[in-house]
């Protein structure tokens, strides 16, 4: 079961070779016996899993199948998905369930994909260790000690134990790409509207883009097929021509030119993973790709302009969990405003709460300016050195994440540290660019590396085709780990 | 001390949409507590507002309608506070940047016309209500009017007094109205206004402390609001003490104004553009056919009254005091044969008498039934089929009224009333002059007194040839025979 890409289980359902039912009930078995010790998930339903599942055999049984009709996925526990329970990590939201399906949720539902469970993740994706959910941390497969990145780290860990053939994952700052390279599988984030947010619980609305996590590029193209398209519900979601992500999949790479930004390859990057990352630049040349060095000299200023601007959102964003509605209310309050603290003060986590002060403050009258205004302006400067470096080439390669997965706790204690983590993929969401990450191999303690790519706006098709040339030649996204 | 009042005025105007700002949920007033209310509008995690064109084309007529500058590119910002009737917890609105900049209006007080600035119209949602309430020390929420949007004109501190105030509330009012982007109903909080009130020595260049009077929603309460708040604020000063800013809210039962907040309770609200919404971009052949679908407008109309009709400039203000009303005089004008203006064979030209009897008569009548003109029992035609009949000497000034009256209590047209009750003025020399003679007979005395010079004398007899007449004679006529007569 390990081994089955979305293509491999398409044609053996295809081929009658199982159901979709038979499928679902194997990984359900799986996630019983695995998830306690991983707690990839936050939520298991196997009556609505199945009620699916038989409905997208019928669907076939009828004719109407799809190339993904049957084909479970996994859903971070972000998306709004009606009748199930709807966490966002929280204890906010330990009790809500959804009324409506996310957008993304109706794709997957209208391609006849039945929903395993809903993944855990940092509270309100907030963490890159998924050490700040409400409901435990979810423990790396490669090595249960371990983090799997966050905050898509469910969504990771349980594609990564082949608990579920791919997942659903957001990224706002690196929520994807990071966990897919600590849990050595495949995930795309899309250009910033290319998926519809509308169902997707907001954490920073500017930054935020829902994208696939799974074994393969090709897989992850499939899925970018389901998820990606128009929504008039999301006012920054594009209008553009539905396109078919595989097109370009196995296009040869001979005269494509890989930038190579000198800053992603500095001071702060380990040994494993700079000499894995050469290793895939040694690979790409093979296959006729020349590489050129680029430059993105703000990217330094990445972190700070991020850690302005998203807690500034997201202190607006989730204003809303106030108790008044739904989702948690403190049982005993005197008044309004310590029903309104309580409530917050019980309700969210400590790093959520770290992030609504930051934000609070950097709006605050009088710091605004120098703040808020400023880190916007930095995020432009941060584009145009893309906007520049796409100049010279079609794409930019580095590491995703500076090191391989850390242990459990080891960066709870120190924010900055922890922020650092995404100190390469943060750039890519304030410039709205679409970007990924595929394995490229282990370090010495046999945990993966990831390679994460950048495209240009709406370039996914040329970014899959470049991370599947890669994956035709080399077999570090087939690694599986093993002893769980 | 010499004191002077300064007022500017914000006024919310509830857009006539028939969606939400930015969700799809009905804005019609009065339906069950939260059942206009969808998962946009109670702010479920993950909903996204969508902007709905409706309000950005209602902004742009007003806009055009005041002179403004319309910004091409304007933009939603949240304004962050906490309350359980703001759902989201913050407010979307705009601030740095709104649709509409600069503009005026033209108010008349007594004989004084004054132009008033308009300092900006910006887009936003409104807040639900809280329910106080039947819910037995707790608080019931209804978001129904959540997201209704609201188009909040603010006014530059240009007011001297609370007459000033009211003329401009009712000037903007129907303007609003006008030009069918709100509804003007004050009741329902279609209208509502808040009025930022100092006061300086008269002679100061610098503008006193202010303090802000939120939601009045009559122009009765306006005016009252202003004027005891005024006293107050110079009864303050004059004891030695200094304003603070407040904003302050108007108790109609005992006529005063409280402080609600002081200043430093002010909330920072930490306004950010809308990261979930894009700037507003307004295309300029949008704005085209915006403009080419405008009616024309108050000022305009009045100016046309002045200048083509030639109305007094009361008349034309009067008669345009909404858009209903004047579109009853114009219909009334345009069944009237004679014409509009000019002081010809007719005497007064038709405008001025659709004029008076509209301001007149009808108005009385309309007031009296508490009716608006747009459900006036007596058409516009109906009033021009009365009109003709006086301007051709059929009736009489006073028949005309018995005629009216007639009208409006029974229906029908004016010449089926006539015919029925025998209105009609007698002007037939052959019928008054057996009258005068009688007149003459039975009252020597005064015929007496005539011929002694006074001309008092005279009016008595024609009263009693009009009262043997029943007033059906021609007056114009009695004149001229008795005239004859005693000459």
């Amino acid at each position: 079961m390990l081994d089955h890409t979305l293509r491999s289980l398409s044609t053996l359902l295809a081929d009658g070779k199982a159901s979709s039912v038979e499928l679902c009930r194997d990984y359900l078995a799986r996630i019983q016996a695995l998830n306690p010790t991983l707690n990839a998930f936050i939520t298991v339903d196997a009556d609505k899993t199945l009620a699916e599942a038989d409905a997208a055999d019928a669907r076939r049984a009828a004719g109407q199948a799809g190339p993904l009709t049957g084909v479970p996925i996994a859903h971070k526990d972000i998306f709004c998905a009606e009748g199930w329970l709807t966490t966002c990590g929280s204890k906010m939201l330990a009790n809500f369930v959804s009324p409506y399906d996310a957008h993304v949720i109706e794709r997957f539902k209208a391609a006849g994909m039945p929903a395993l469970g809903k993944t855990n993740m940092d509270e309100f994706a907030m963490g890159s260790s998924n050490e700040t959910s409400y409901f435990g941390p979810v423990k790396n497969p490669w090595d249960s000690s371990r983090v799997p990145g966050g905050s898509s780290g469910g969504s990771a860990a349980c594609v990564a134990a082949g608990l579920a053939p791919a997942a659903t994952g957001t990224d706002t700052g690196g929520s994807i790409r990071q966990p897919a390279a600590l849990c050595g599988i495949t995930g795309l984030k899309p250009t910033y509207g290319v998926v519809s947010r509308y169902g997707m619980i907001a954490f920073a609305s500017s930054l935020d883009q829902g994208g696939p996590m799974a074994r393969t590029a090709e897989d992850c193209a499939w899925l970018l097929n389901v998820m990606a398209g128009f929504d008039a519900r999301d006012s920054t979601s594009l209008e553009r021509a539905q396109e078919d992500y595989t097109r370009d999949l196995t296009k040869p790479l001979a005269g494509l030119r890989i930038g190579l930004p000198r800053e992603f390859f500095g001071e702060g990057l380990s040994g494993d993973t700079a000499r894995a990352v050469e290793a895939a630049i040694a690979q790409y040349r093979k296959l006729g790709a020349e590489t050129v060095e680029v430059s993105l000299p703000n990217s330094s200023l990445s972190v700070a302009a991020y850690y302005v601007l998203a807690p500034a959102e997201a202190s607006s964003n989730l204003s809303r969990f106030d108790g008044v509605r739904y989702g948690y209310r403190t049982p005993e309050y005197k008044d309004l405003t310590d029903m309104y603290e309580k409530t917050r003060a019980e309700g969210f986590g400590a790093e959520v709460k770290r992030r609504i002060m930051i934000g609070t403050y950097v709006l605050s009258h009088g710091y605004y300016d120098a703040y808020y205004i400023q880190a916007q302006r930095l995020r432009r400067l941060i584009a145009n050195d893309f906007a520049e470096a796409f100049k010279a080439c079609d794409v930019i390669l580095g590491p995703t994440a500076p090191s391989t997965a850390f242990r459990l706790g080891e960066k709870a204690d120190d924010p900055v540290q922890m922020y650092l983590s995404d100190i390469y993929t943060i750039a890519v969401n304030l410039a709205g660019l679409p970007g990924m990450s595929l394995p490229c191999g282990f370090d010495g303690q046999g945990l993966p590396i990831g390679l994460q790519l950048i495209g240009n706006y709406f370039g996914e098709a040329r970014m899959l085709n470049v991370a599947h040339q890669y994956q035709l030649a080399t077999d570090w996204h087939a690694r599986a780990p093993q002893g769980i | 001390m010499q004191w002077e009042t300064v007022i500017g005025l914000e006024v919310h105007t509830q857009l006539t949409t028939q969606s939400k700002i930015f969700s799809g949920a009905s804005i019609a007033f009065g339906a069950e507590p939260n059942t206009q209310a969808c998962q946009v509008d109670i702010a479920l995690p993950g909903v996204l507002p969508v902007l709905n064109k409706g309000a950005v084309e209602r902004a742009i007529r007003f806009g055009l309608a005041i002179g403004a500058k319309l910004n091409r590119t304007n933009v939603f910002a949240r304004k962050n506070y906490f309350y359980p009737d703001l759902p989201k917890g913050y407010q979307i609105s705009q601030y740095e940047l709104p649709i509409v900049e600069g503009g005026h209006l033209s108010i008349q007080v007594g004989d004084e016309e004054k132009t008033i600035r308009i300092t900006r119209a910006h887009l936003e949602e409104d807040a639900g209500k809280s329910l106080h309430e039947d819910f037995h020390g707790m608080t019931g929420i209804d978001l129904n009017r959540a997201g209704t949007p609201l188009l909040e004109i603010v006014s530059e501190p240009d007011m001297r007094s609370a007459k000033e105030a009211v003329a401009y509330a009712r000037a903007l009012h129907t303007l609003v109205t006008w030009i069918g982007i709100c509804d003007g109903n004050m009741q329902e909080g279609s209208f509502r206004v808040d009025a930022n009130v100092s006061v300086r020595p008269r002679g100061q260049a610098e503008f006193g402390t202010r303090r802000e009077i939120k939601n009045l929603n009559s122009f009765r309460f306006l005016e009252q609001a202003i004027d005891y708040e005024v006293r107050w604020q110079i009864e303050q000063i004059e004891d030695g003490h200094r304003i603070q800013q407040a904003t302050v809210l108007f108790n109609p039962d005992t006529g005063e104004t409280r402080a609600m907040r002081s200043k430093e309770d002010a909330h920072d609200y930490r306004y950010f553009p809308d990261p979930d919404l894009l700037p507003v971009r307004l295309d300029e052949d949008w704005i085209e056919v915006v403009k080419a679908g405008l009616p024309e407008l108050p000022e305009q109309k009045q100016a046309r009254y002045r200048e083509e009709l030639g109305l007094s400039a009361y008349d034309a203000g009067t008669l345009t005091a909404s858009r209903a009303m004047a579109e009853y005089f114009e219909a009334t004008l345009a069944s009237l044969p004679s014409p509009a203006s000019g002081r010809g064979a007719g005497g007064e030209g038709s405008a001025k008498l659709a004029a008076n009897w509209i301001m007149g008569d009808l108005s009385a009548a309309l007031n009296k039934a508490e009716l608006d003109i747009t459900a006036s029992r007596i058409s516009a035609r109906q009033l021009a089929g009365l009109l003709a009949r006086i301007q051709d000497g059929t009736l009489s000034g006073k028949l005309a009224k018995q005629v009216f009256e007639a009208m409006w209590n029974e229906g029908g047209e004016a010449d089926a009333i006539i015919e029925a009750k025998g209105l009609k003025q007698v002007s037939d020399a052959g019928a008054i002059e057996p009258l005068i003679d009688e007149v003459l007979a039975a009252n020597p005395k005064s015929v007496e007194e005539f011929r002694a010079g006074k001309e008092k004398a005279f009016n008595a007899l024609v009263g009693q040839v009009m009262k043997a007449s029943k007033g059906k004679a021609n007056p114009a006529q009695v004149n001229e025979l008795l005239r004859k007569k005693l000459g």
